[in-house]
This record gives C-alpha cells, structure tokens and sequence, in this order.
C-alpha cells in the first residue's frame, strides 16, 4: 500500500435492512478493547449505548451532481460531516458511517470518488452489510434496498442464524450469493463476527485487489448457464449440488480470458460501457493481462465511477488471465460479452 | 500559461520574505482574522491563537471540540463548533457564549452582521438574533451550507442544496427563493448589495443579480472553491480553486455576465486561500504548496511573501488599515508582514 493511501482515514460503510442487527455491530465495534478510536456517523441518535464524543447525526441528503452524470449522487450531508471532522485529525483511527435501513449505498460510496477534498483525507474500506437470516429471503423479494445492500456489499454479516434451521441457512445464503457470489460472508449469531473480518478491509483498496473469485462456502460451479433467466423465477440448481438461486433482476456477471487484451480497444469499451450502463452497474472490478505489458493492470468502479492502475510485474509463472466482475441490475449479458471479447487482441 | 515556481533567491521576483516575523503556532490552524490590533488564529479545535505586533502568543480557548465556523467584524470574532455552541470572542480576548443548540447539533454556519446582529445554522435550520430581540429561526430545505448578512438592512442569504433562501428575519413570510440546481456552500453578497455569490459544491460559483435574479454561472475551476475575497471597492472577486488566482469582475451592472476572469500569479499549485487588501488594489494569495505571494491587480505583479514547500496555507489577512498581512499553513506555521 503507499503511503498516501494508509495514512488516509479507512471509512467503513455499514448497511443493512431494518432490524438487522446493524446497531449491534456497531455496538460491538465501539465495546471491544481495540485500543482504536471511531468517529460513527449515524443516522439516529440514542441507539447507541456507548459513550463516544465523536458519534455524529446525519440526515441522509442525497445530492445530485452537476456533471451531466445521472447516476452521480453523493451524500451531502457526508461531505459536511467530513469535512468538520477533519478539523479533529489526531481525534480518531477511522469512520463508520451507519447508514438507515432503506439507504442506497451508492451515494455514500461515491462520496469518497467524487469528492476531492474527501478523496484527499479519507479512503473507503468496505461495505460492509447486515442481513437477517430469517427475513432476508422475503425482504429480497419485496425490498429493492435490501437486494441494493446485498448488491453493493464487500463483506455480508449474515446474522440471526440461530433463529433458522439449516435449510433456511442454506437458501438465504443461495439468494445472497445468486446476487452477490464475491462478498466475503460470516455467519452469525448478535453479529458475533471477528471485527478484523469486517474492518479494514481495504476492499477498495486497487493494491489489495488479489483475485476475484467467487466467496463459496462449498465447492460451486459458479458459471452456470445464465440462459434460463428468460423464463420464470427462482430457479433451484440441484445439478451442482448445492441451492444456487438466480435473482431475476440483480446478477452478478463475470469475464474470463486467458489471451491478452489490447487496451486500446479495452479503455475505450470499458470508459463506454459504464457511461451507457453505468445506471445498472452496481459495482465493478478487474484484473487485466494487456498485450505486450508485463505489469498487471486493476480497476474497480462504482456506478459510473472508475479507478484504474498498474498494480505490479506479473509474476514468474502466474498465469496472465484477465477477469472482469460486474455486479447489477438487468445487465445487458451478450453486448458486454460481446464488447469483452472484442477486445481480446487476435 | 506561465509555468513558475519561485526558485530560492531568485532574482526575477521581489521579495519580502526577510521582513516576515515568523510564528508557530503549534496548532492546527483554519483562519485567521484581525481583532483589534491582534491577528487571531482559529484553530481545528478547541483555541484560538492571539498573535501581537512583537510575535507573542496567546491562546484562549473558545470550544470543547472541532471550530467548524467563523465571521468576524474585526472587533468581533463568532464561532460555532461541533460542541453545538456560537461563541464570541473579542480583541481582549473575552468569550462570550451566544448560543447552544438544545440538540448539541453541530454549528456548521455563521454570519455577523455590522450592527452586531449574529446568525448561526444548525442541520436545516437558521437563527438570527438581532439586538434585545428574540431570536428568529427558519428552516430551509435540506442543511443549510452558508450564511450571510446583505449589507443593507437586516437580510440574510442561506445557501442550501438546490439555491439560496434570502430572508428578513423581521418580516414575517419574507423568505424568497433563488434557485439553481446543485449544492451551494459558502455564500457571500457584493458589497454594493447588487450580486449575490455563491461556492458549489462543484468547482463552479454561481451568481445572481439582485436586480432581476439573473444568473451568472462562473466555471472553468479544476477544484471546489473555498475561499473568496471581495476587492476593495467590490469591483472584483478573488477566488481560490485554481493554480491561478481567478477574479471576477463585477464593476459594471452585468457583473461577471459575458466577460472573462482575470486569472493572476499562476504556480505549479492550486490556490488555496485569497484575501484582498481593504484598501488597495492588491490582494494576498495563498498556495497548497505554502507559497504566499501578493499581487497587484492590475498587472499582475507578484511580491514572494512566503516560499513554497509546506502544508497548504489554510489562513490568510489584512487587518482593517492594511498594514498587517498574517497568514499560516494547516500545521500553524506562519507569519506576519508588516507593510
């Protein structure tokens, strides 16, 4: 990591439906003895039982901004608050922003791209989302939130286990991962998770991006055949042995190659495809192998925001595949297919 | 465009920089403002930092946390902290609380008016106390993001997402709104009360005429503007945001309307804070590399105040007569010129 990028503030975005237990972990975060300190940013006072001076109310204003971007939201009320906060440097480790159940993650997300002087202080760590085992299942169906949380989460704390038995366990998990097959997901009871499991996670971080393999449990074929997805709901896939349900609005999309890329054609298609599908991408993230370029190349985006770089050499014997992951709303499957493949240099 | 970062004793531009008396203020420092005499440094939090004509230092604290905001008339300066206080200090060094919000809300705004009157923004809402009267509250639509006093009469602009709100807080219903799409963050009026400026959120300014709320869009910043300074006489208005000094011209009745900004002392550095002179056509610019230069209006001529290679300079002052210059980086290192 450089050095610019770990002496910014990790802020970690906590989402998740109504009474998922998202106050608890929160709770949790502020009791244990970490010797660190939080500045929280909460969307209602008085729920939190531990004595913090730097726990801060917030009104959840989602800004939209003027640069002929549609999908360009940003929480005003955020940059504000981090702004003040800034005057107290020194004061705190890091930044919780909690935010209420029926929030977009977006808009807080994209403060941290979009906004300069908070690019210049802070850094987003994670998403980090709650989910109730026993009434995540029918909030999917209902509660476009819910499914947004799950969607734009990094790490997924799938909470209340105790209060379903296994088969119940076993089909949240499969609705969480046939939205979401990448988030690292804990299962727990009173949100019991291991605090280093959902802090500082550096998910945003470009010099972290690793791999991007899907987080399973068990063993799973996760490039099932999508076709089915124009007929029906709720498909159960018993051929792979394990329940994997297809959500018929939100996927997740991936892209493989061994071959190398040009980036010429690459940049272009990847710049073009988030403007004109930016709205239904949710999230977005590759490893790229370019033609004639012996470092590694990464991005991650939001929406339709991008950030890529040169990570580092390739190494001896690493296999140079490029890997494209896009998470979202009705994905247009063949054309970015199509576009990826266009790009491969022949 | 000129490419020019002042090389250490380089003979192609005046410098003053031997004249400079040094202060350390050891302390994170916001903005500086001449009370009396005295140039008085605000601190992220917590103090306030009284500098004298000899470089001696005397800190009074003012809040239990981060100063989130600041206005001063040069014998007064107002403060609200993220402690939920409006406080008032004066150039003997006396606080004076003023307000507290009930909800401990963080004081994000505030404005003083020449008759004394004060206004301060908690979330959404505006207070004005005016005198022995009482205090008057409004709320707008989404936190309010600046205050201002006209400076005729008892009026005051609140920018807010999506515009700015202009009310007379002794007249019932008076609330009018000027729209424009965006959020808008500081606020300041013209001093001939003829224009209305506002900072967005964006790094654009917006304005209107106050005549017929006519607008005037001021773009072209690569960063958010966050500081500016009326020249004497208001004929322009210099603004930070960019690695030039950019003044509008607002002399004529259209203000800024179909002409192009001066733009003046390009670095290799983005400006971070402007404070025209009050009296002269000169202003003092400040850098994010630590330059500190001032610069002739009309030609553009620099004099070296401060050499680069430090933290963004955060504070920057004249004192009423113009004979006082102080300014100061993020990290409280700073100085002040004797003219």
């Amino acid at each position: 990591m450089s050095e610019a990028t770990s002496q910014k503030i990790p802020v970690t975005v906590l989402t998740g439906y109504l009474g998922a237990g998202k106050t608890t972990l929160l709770n949790r975060i502020l009791s244990e003895n970490h010797g660190k300190k939080y500045a929280v940013i909460v969307n209602e006072f008085g729920e939190i039982g531990i004595d913090n001076d730097l726990i801060i109310g917030a009104d959840e204003e989602v800004f939209e901004m003027n640069n002929g971007c549609i999908c360009c939201t940003v929480r005003g009320d955020l940059v504000r608050i981090m702004d003040g906060l800034m005057k107290r440097k020194g004061k705190f480790d890091a930044i919780i922003v909690e935010t209420t159940g029926l929030a977009d993650p977006a808009p807080v997300a994209q403060t941290f791209f979009v906004d300069e002087d908070v690019q210049k202080n802070a850094r987003l760590d994670a998403v980090v989302t709650v989910a109730d085992a026993k009434w995540l299942s029918d909030r999917l169906k209902d509660a476009p939130e819910a499914k947004n949380q799950i969607a734009f989460a990094d790490v997924i704390v799938l909470n209340k286990t105790d209060l379903v038995n296994k088969g119940e366990l076993a089909e949240v998990e499969a609705r969480i991962r046939g939205i979401n097959p990448y988030a690292k997901l804990h299962r727990t009871e009173r949100c019991s998770v291991a605090l280093a499991d959902v802090l500082d996670r550096g998910a945003f971080d470009l010099d972290r991006i690793l791999d991007i393999e899907p987080d399973f449990l068990e063993a799973d074929d996760h490039d099932h055949d999508h076709d089915h997805h124009h007929h029906g709901h709720d498909h159960h896939h018993h051929d792979h042995g394990l329940k994997h349900y297809h959500d018929e609005e939100m996927q997740s999309l991936s892209l493989k190659t061994d071959k190398p890329l040009d980036p010429n054609v690459f940049m272009p298609w990847l710049q073009n495809l988030v403007q004109v599908e930016g709205g239904k991408i949710l999230r977005s993230k590759g490893i790229l192998a370019f033609h004639d370029d012996d470092d590694r190349y990464v991005f991650q985006g939001v929406h339709m925001m991008l950030e890529g770089n040169h990570q580092r050499k390739w190494k001896e014997g690493e296999p140079r595949e490029s890997r494209l992951v896009f998470i979202g709303r009705e994905l247009p499957e063949e054309a970015i297919r199509k576009g990826f493949e266009s790009c491969i240099v022949s | 465009m000129k490419e020019f970062t002042p090389p250490p004793d380089s003979a192609s531009i005046v410098s003053v920089t031997d004249r400079v008396k040094p202060v350390t203020l050891g302390m994170a420092v916001t903005s500086v403002h001449f009370l009396g005499p005295r140039a008085a440094f605000v601190g992220g939090e917590e103090n306030v930092a009284f500098v004298d004509g000899k470089g001696e230092i005397t800190t009074v604290a003012v809040h239990s946390g981060g100063i989130l905001s600041t206005a001063s008339d040069g014998k007064h300066l107002v403060m609200g902290g993220d402690d939920g206080k409006v406080v008032s200090l004066d150039a003997k060094g006396e606080v004076t609380l003023l307000a507290t919000d009930p909800k401990r809300r963080w004081i994000d705004a505030v404005a003083l008016h020449a008759d004394g009157a004060f206004a301060w923004s908690a979330g959404k809402t505006a207070t004005v106390k005016s005198g022995r009267a009482e205090e008057k509250s409004l709320e707008v639509p989404s936190t309010v993001g600046g205050l201002a006093f006209a400076p005729k009469g008892l009026r005051l602009a609140i920018a807010h997402y999506n515009g700015v709100t202009l009310w007379f807080p002794n007249m019932a219903g008076s609330a009018e709104f000027l729209a424009w799409a965006g959020s808008h963050h500081g606020v300041s009026f013209s001093p001939d009360n003829k224009f209305l400026v506002t900072a967005m959120h964006e790094p654009a300014l917006h304005g209107w005429r106050l005549a017929d709320n006519r607008h005037m869009r001021m773009t072209g910043y690569p960063g958010r503007v966050r500081s500016m300074s009326w020249s004497a006489g208001g004929k322009g208005l210099a603004t930070s945001g960019a690695d030039t000094v950019i003044v509008w011209p607002f002399g004529s009745k259209d203000g800024p309307m179909g002409k192009e900004p001066a733009m003046l002392a390009p670095l290799q550095a983005r400006v971070s804070v402007v404070a025209c002179h009050p009296k002269n056509d000169i202003l003092a610019a400040g850098y994010s590399d630590g330059t500190v230069l001032m610069v002739r209006l009309e030609d553009g001529a620099e004099i070296l105040v401060r050499r680069n290679g430090t933290p963004a300079v955060a504070a920057l002052a004249w004192n009423a007569k113009g004979t006082l210059l102080a300014f100061a980086d993020e990290n409280g290192d700073g100085g002040l010129l004797e003219l």
